[in-house]
């Protein structure tokens, strides 16, 4: 495996897939020998069909589930879990939705809002504090989510398609500001996605699965330097990538 | 209240209006029920006076609102009221209080849900005449026994509201707190217990409602100690004094209403800012 553009020197393994299988109850198997690694700096982006898995592979990660078969290995208790929607408590304002990790991890009133300040800052919503999550539009209840999970100061991000409900102009321009964050707070980032171009723009590797039960059948490195210029979706280099791991994801499913 | 909505008149060439309205055509929402309420008062005074002399069956409004204006009979009847708001409002806070233990009792552990949830369910159907002979043989005194019919009667909804909010709460708020390895008592206090507070406060409502109709009710059973509104009116079918029973349906009717509106305020003060009630 090739280190990406920017590596730091520091390439701890956070997260360690050996050979997980997944089999439900019910007897549907949904994953199979998936090896998988994340380390310190990278951002990894799982693409695959609908119901391949991926979603349960982040379940795995995170400890909502166990593999029925294989290791996976967290090497930090530190991580950040993204999910489809924002799952924001409806009753409590931005500021104490932000708190609430925090506030689980039995960190002081003092601590958890400085940190939660700090959060709403770095994704935008300064002003939006005292605003409850209806009054919001749905960029702003994902960025929400977002600064809940950077009060933990996460070592590992884990996101199942985050964006996914969004419309595609709100969607680029947390794309982007993802990309800001990940390179200003160096956390490594596992994503979940459908979306091929997004998981080139976001990734320092694509990771490409199959249809149930769902199996790892290609892995791309992408090349681009962090951080990325938005205009690098329109490169002939970027277009080439995404044209690979649509082939891939294509080859997978049939 | 959803009744504003079925109220409003059809208007030509106007955009489809929002609930409640707005400007002159708010009108609207309050002049067809007092046209109504005008309607029935002039049909009123009709009958009651072609009733002739026994006009005293049916006596008029005018007669009915003498009652209050009698400095003895509206001592007596305000104090029957007190007598039974009070008696109301002890079974409603004794049967909140226990519904909503139950209820979290319940959400934590299936056991208890699957083998007392049933006699709840029973609880609301026994038919609440059929045991008051019982609880008035049962209970200290007639303060115990009317709150205890409250208490029978305004029970079910709080318990079943608060257990259905308690279970309400979406699967991935849930694994959000399993991921900070929050204790049961933490998804309790910050999780379950706010997610269900709009369907506590329904419950409290139509609970606060069943409460009145306990309250009144046990007054008409238990005439010993201080007697309610239910007990004077009783006396008053007894006595044929129609003017005074009238005066006092009317009080009891327009507590309900009381209770009603009340109730449904507290509850959009409470979680109106983040709940829509429908």
């Amino acid at each position: 495996m090739t280190a990406p553009s920017t590596a730091p020197t520091d390439t701890t393994t956070l997260l360690d897939f050996r050979n997980v299988e997944m089999t439900f109850p019910n007897g549907t198997v949904a994953l199979r020998g998936v090896d998988l690694t994340v380390k310190r700096g990278e951002f990894v982006t799982v693409v695959g069909p609908s119901g391949c898995g991926k979603s349960t592979l982040l379940r795995i990660a995170s400890g909502l589930e166990s593999a029925s078969d294989g290791t996976a290995t967290l090497a930090t208790n530190r991580i950040g879990y993204v999910f489809q929607d924002a799952t924001l408590l409806p009753w409590r304002t931005v500021l104490a939705n932000v708190e609430l990790l925090a506030e689980l991890q039995w960190m002081t009133i003092a601590e958890r809002r400085a940190k939660a300040l700090k959060a709403i800052e770095l994704v935008g919503l300064s002003g939006f504090e005292k605003n409850l999550p209806r009054q919001l539009s749905g960029g702003m209840r994902m960025r929400t989510s977002l600064a809940r999970s950077l009060t933990l100061d996460p070592e590992l991000f884990l996101f199942d398609e985050p964006f996914g409900a969004l419309d595609e102009i709100t969607r680029e321009r947390l794309n982007d500001e993802l990309l800001k964050l990940f390179a200003e707070q160096q956390f490594a980032g596992l994503f979940i996605t459908h979306s091929v171009s997004e998981a080139v723009y976001l990734s320092t590797k694509v990771v490409v699965m199959s249809g149930r039960p769902g199996s790892i059948v290609d892995t791309f490195d992408v090349p681009f330097p962090m951080p990325r210029d938005p205009d690098i979706r329109f490169t002939p280099e970027f277009g080439e990538l995404v044209g690979q791991v649509s082939h891939a994801l294509r080859e997978g499913h049939s | 209240m959803s009744a504003d909505t079925t109220t409003s008149v059809p208007q030509a060439g106007t955009a489809p209006r929002r609930r409640g309205g707005n400007g002159p055509f708010r009108v609207w929402l309050w002049l067809p029920p007092l046209l109504v309420l005008g309607a029935v008062i002039a049909v009123w005074f009709a009958v009651s006076a072609s009733l002739g002399s026994r006009s005293f069956i049916l006596p008029t409004p005018d007669r009915i609102l003498g009652v209050f204006l009698r400095e003895d009979t509206r001592n007596e009847i305000f104090a029957g009221m007190g007598v039974t708001i009070q008696t109301m409002l002890a079974g409603l806070l004794a049967a909140s209080v226990i519904g909503i233990v139950w209820a979290i009792a319940m959400s934590q552990a299936k056991w208890i849900e699957r083998s007392t949830y049933p006699y709840a369910v029973i609880l609301q159907s026994i038919p609440i005449l059929a045991i008051t002979p019982i609880i008035a043989f049962w209970a200290p005194d007639g303060f115990t026994a009317r709150t205890i019919v409250c208490v029978l009667i305004a029970l079910f909804p709080m318990v079943s509201n608060t257990y259905f909010g308690l279970q309400s709460v979406d699967r991935s708020h849930r694994e959000l707190f399993k991921l900070q390895k929050a204790t049961r008592w933490i998804v309790l206090t910050k999780l379950q217990l706010p997610a269900a507070q709009p369907a506590i406060f329904a419950g409290l409502r139509i609970s606060a409602g069943l409460a009145v109709v306990g309250a009144v009710v046990g007054d008409f059973f238990f005439q010993q100690g201080v007697i309610g509104i239910g007990a004077l009116l009783r006396k008053y079918q007894a006595r044929l004094q129609m003017e005074e029973l009238f005066a006092g349906v009317l009080l009891a009717s327009l507590f309900g209403v009381a209770v009603f509106l009340i109730f449904g305020l507290i509850a959009r003060l409470a979680v109106g800012k983040w709940y829509d009630f429908g």
